[in-house]
């Protein structure tokens, strides 16, 4: 017992110790959007309209002078300024109905473009330094945290550790922090990249590495992304190690992510390829049928027209095969991206989801109105891009686009589907909004042989299994009548046959024939 | 309309409720002084553990009940009266009833020794049982006293439950068990050992079998509990200190409200073939019932939550059909979990080899689990089957017993029955082998085939 004491004081130390790395890490790497003066120079501003062929000669005097008024600013007076500037220019233009001269790209992006010229600063000098004190040090933080954490929750089985009594897994004040900054990171990502600018120049040298280019905020993030699941991934296969499909799962999914995601679209910008994620299947893959993709695919030879086909292919008839054989489990816990960071980042918070009946009556109407708006967006696409019309039936292409862009495609997807993580659950975005998990699970309920079986009456209705489904079913209530569990929803994450603890539970693929014999 | 009172909204009370309004448009009310509404008592330790909420307990939401018109009140039955088919409320109300279900399941045993009266001593089975300990334990953590120790009297399913949830909070326990063997009423002695092994991997518990509690100690003057007096066989008594004492000697029903009433009892409720106690329209259901003939290998009184809710199931179809329907628990099975292995039971097997039984058993011992076949030396055919950290389809074992399945059978298709989730390590083909070592016999382990086990013959 004593050395057992002694054990746990140590691990609390070194469990302590990874905590305050993480922090310390995630400080510096926060507190960096403030630090670097920014100020172009006018070759700089000129190079940037030629090479953006902005033309438009009052705007460019105009950003001179302003810019060259100032010394040099951080990035919010810095932005400040381009953005006034631009709203100045094109006010005018406005007012006289100078319509062809407005200049219609973003302010964040001009800001975002010019900050990145500026090489001289400290962050891109010593970036590998800046590199191992901020997302180094999260990284070492997070693995000693989770290291000495499984060490002191030991076990053999599946921990569940005591989630109900932790203030980050409890929605206590260390969920609801986690909560803002994480929607705060999802804000600046899609709404103000510019003040990211910093976090950027961190993985140039990785990013110029990969696809040639400075990273831009999309690598970013795809890299951040990339980081999380591989670190998180490591505490799912310490947690679940005595549970193959658990471990054989996470390493999939993280290695689709890894591989699929974000390695090979970046080689391909290297190569000079269309860069496209050859698992992110329409309509999850919204802007896949958007004109300047299809352009984009049209206009690269061979490769575009094999991207394209496959596409199609994939949505239309691997995706239902799939489903068919083995419920869209293939898809949503081993291989998409959304549902991986859930899995990964998202597994302490499982138990957050709404499991009441009117919890699922809202699933089912969000979720096909998505896909519902996903297919009627995508036909208004196709119809003015096949027409060369810019409406169908009243509605403007560009309209429903931005529209289906801002609301699904940011705010849903990211903002409140990840966003929300530490509150709502992990799933979020999976049950209410994706359509693509709604297209699967059309087909899960009526025609696959995917079902979680149920073992005999052995239940005893702990609840361990509901509590635990990120999907907010209510295994339970399946489970207690010997009733084969057959939903939409069930992304076949195979965690209430873990947790449950009387061996009652289990994912299978039965053949049809056979299991309609069993009632369901 | 007909009016059902129900006395214990547990499983066995709830079962009833439920499937009799499916089957019948009754007056139904449920009472329970617990808790209004029914929640799982096995999950109690999720929630001190902190794996679960306490109303993620609850199988059903709260709107449930008055949407299935079920009444639900919460006050304790002080007496039944039979003649004039009435029952009493603490709060002095009356309420008639046309059918009268008891199910007011078990409360925990108390410790016969001295010094049962102490403070710091209690058992684990009511919600309250859940409060007070979790009270306990925080101020017990707070304290800076440096050798802080539980003891656990009883080696049941809540001892060792109760253990596990000490260990989850870091609190050093010590486990006392009256058996030599742990569950040695149930399993086998290697059985047994394997499950000792596992427990004791666990540092900080301290598992002391065969050895009897004396008396439970004081400081002077003090009414809080300070240690215990154990006995390891006819040894000298040893003396060892502790803050908290908890006890899972097992349950007796919870009857004590019927002392005055005209319904027969003796350790429980006694009830005929068809859940009736001796007086027309008032049965009993689930751990508080006592059968008057069980069936054989069945004991009398089965505290065990599958029993009360086919009782439940079966008492629910004799009400609302006005026609009696015999209670047929069918095969005996039960399932527990003891830390992190699982243990599930169907069929006849007992801890010791019986007549003309046979055992077959295979162990794995890295992996900590094992198989156990209870069959007949005469016909070979397999009566019963133990696994522990296996998983094991419920329905193919059934089945098998029902077609007298010879024990070559049954281990040649091993991969039928195996319920382990998906890429886990199968056993089949070691159990083959060793078996055909065993008995010089050339089995081969067959492919599961769904066929098989979704035929109903």
């Amino acid at each position: 017992m004593l050395q057992r004491i002694h054990d746990i004081k140590i691990l609390l130390r070194i469990k302590k110790l990874g905590l305050v790395l993480f922090l310390k890490g995630l400080s510096i790497f926060t507190a960096l959007i403030f630090f670097v003066n920014f100020k172009a120079s006018n070759q700089e501003i000129t190079d940037y309209f030629l090479d953006q062929s902005i033309d438009n000669e009052v705007f460019e005097v105009k950003l001179k002078d302003r810019l060259n008024l100032i010394n040099s600013c951080n990035i919010f007076q810095f932005s400040d300024v381009i953005s006034n500037t631009l709203e100045t220019v094109n006010d005018s233009y406005k007012s006289n109905k100078q319509w062809d001269k407005v200049v219609w790209i973003s302010p964040q992006q001009i800001s975002f473009d010019l900050a990145k010229k500026n090489t001289t600063n400290f962050i891109v000098q010593h970036s590998w330094k800046i590199f191992f004190m901020t997302i180094g040090l999260g990284i070492l933080g997070s693995l000693l945290y989770i290291y000495a954490n499984a060490v002191l929750e030991k076990s053999k089985g599946i921990y569940k550790g005591a989630i109900y009594k932790h203030k980050s897994t409890n929605k206590g004040w260390i969920a609801w922090l986690t909560t803002i900054y994480l929607i705060g990171f999802y804000l600046i990502l899609y709404f103000r990249p510019n003040w990211a600018v910093n976090w950027t120049f961190i993985i140039d040298p990785i990013s110029e590495f990969l696809n040639g280019q400075k990273a831009s905020q999309w690598f970013l993030y795809g890299f951040l992304y990339c980081m999380v699941m591989l670190v998180m991934g490591v505490r799912m296969l310490i947690k679940y190690q005595n549970n193959n499909y658990q471990k054989i799962r996470t390493i999939c999914v993280v290695f689709f992510q890894i591989v699929f995601a974000f390695l090979i679209p970046e080689i391909m910008t290297n190569l000079g390829l269309p860069a496209y994620d050859f698992k992110n299947a329409f309509p999850l893959d919204y802007d896949f049928f958007f004109d300047w993709n299809l352009d984009r695919l049209l206009s690269s030879g061979n490769i575009g027209l094999f991207i394209l086909v496959w596409g199609v292919f994939l949505t239309l008839v691997i995706v239902p095969i799939f489903v068919y054989f083995f419920g869209k489990r293939w898809y949503c816990s081993w291989v998409c991206g959304c549902g991986g960071l859930a899995e990964t980042l998202g597994d302490p918070y499982r138990q957050h989801s709404n499991k009441t009946l009117n919890a699922w009556k809202w699933e089912r109407l969000t979720i096909y109105s998505v896909l519902l708006f996903s297919l009627f967006m995508t036909l208004v696409v196709l119809y003015t891009y096949i027409f060369n019309a810019n409406e169908f039936l009243g509605f403007s292409a560009y309209q429903v686009r931005g529209s289906y862009s801002f609301l699904i495609g940011s705010w849903f997807s990211g903002v409140i589907g990840t966003g929300f993580y530490p509150i709502f659950g992990n799933r979020i975005w999976c049950r209410f909004g994706c359509p693509l998990a709604a297209y699967m699970g059309i087909i899960q309920k009526f025609k696959s042989k995917f079902r979680i079986t149920v073992n005999g009456s052995q239940c005893i209705s702990c609840g361990n299994c509901s509590t635990f489904c990120e999907q907010g079913i209510d295994v339970r209530s399946y489970a207690q009548r010997n009733k084969d569990i057959v939903r939409a929803s069930c992304v076949g994450c195979g965690i209430c046959s873990s947790v449950c603890p009387r061996g009652v539970l289990k994912l299978e693929n039965i053949p049809l024939n056979c299991s309609s014999s069993k009632k369901i | 309309m007909k009016h059902v009172v129900i006395i214990g909204n547990g499983i066995a009370g709830t079962t009833t409720a439920r499937h009799l309004r499916k089957k019948s448009d009754c007056r139904i009310t449920l009472i329970s002084d617990e808790h209004p509404y029914f929640f799982s008592r096995t999950a109690l330790m999720y929630v001190y553990m902190g794996h679960m909420r306490f109303e993620d307990t609850q199988p059903y939401e709260n709107w449930f009940w008055k949407k299935n018109r079920i009444d639900l009140i919460q006050s304790r039955v002080i007496k039944v009266n039979t003649a004039k088919k009435e029952i009493l409320l603490q709060d002095i109300t009356r309420i008639r009833y046309d059918d009268l279900v008891i199910a007011t399941g078990s409360k925990p045993r108390i410790l016969p020794v001295p010094g049962n009266h102490l403070k710091g001593i209690q058992g684990f089975y009511f919600k309250k049982d859940l409060e007070t300990l979790e009270m306990d334990t925080i101020s017990l953590l707070k304290q800076e006293k440096k050798a802080k120790r539980v003891v656990v009297i009883g080696g049941g399913l809540i001892g060792i439950e109760l253990v596990e949830m000490m260990y989850s909070r870091n609190i050093p326990v010590t486990f006392i068990v009256r058996d030599a063997l742990f569950f040695g009423k149930t399993l086998s002695e290697k059985e047994s050992n394997l499950l000792t092994k596992h427990i004791q991997s666990h540092s900080g518990i301290d598992l002391r079998l065969d050895t009897n509690l004396l008396e439970i100690l004081s400081e002077h003057n003090s009414e809080k509990v300070s240690a215990i007096k154990v006995q390891f066989q006819d040894q000298k008594p040893e003396v060892i200190s502790c803050d908290l004492v908890l006890s899972a000697i097992g349950v007796q029903p919870n009857i004590d409200f019927l002392n005055s009433s005209k319904i027969e009892v003796s350790k429980g409720v006694l009830v005929d073939n068809y859940l009736q106690t001796n007086i027309q329209n008032v049965y009993a259901i689930g751990d508080c019932a006592e059968l008057k003939n069980p069936d054989p290998f069945r004991n009398s009184i089965e505290a065990v939550w599958y029993t009360a809710r086919i009782m439940g199931e079966t008492l629910a179809n004799t009400i609302a059909n006005n026609f009696a329907m015999k209670y047929t628990p069918g095969y005996w099975f039960n399932s527990a979990k003891f830390f992190d292995i699982e243990y599930q039971t169907y069929g006849n097997i007992s801890a010791k080899i019986q007549g003309d039984e046979s055992r077959f058993y295979w162990e794995d011992n890295s992996q900590m689990r094992s198989l156990q076949l209870n069959f007949s030396k005469i016909d070979k055919r397999v009566l019963g089957v133990n696994v522990l950290g296996i998983r094991m389809r419920q329905e193919v074992f059934e089945k098998w017993f029902k077609q007298n399945r010879k024990i070559e059978y049954v281990i040649e298709h091993l991969q039928d029955a195996n319920f382990d989730a998906e890429f886990s390590k199968g056993f089949e083909e070691e159990v083959v082998s060793y078996y055909n070592k065993k008995y010089n016999t050339s089995l081969k382990s067959r492919k599961r085939s769904w066929k098989r086990i979704f035929s109903k013959f």
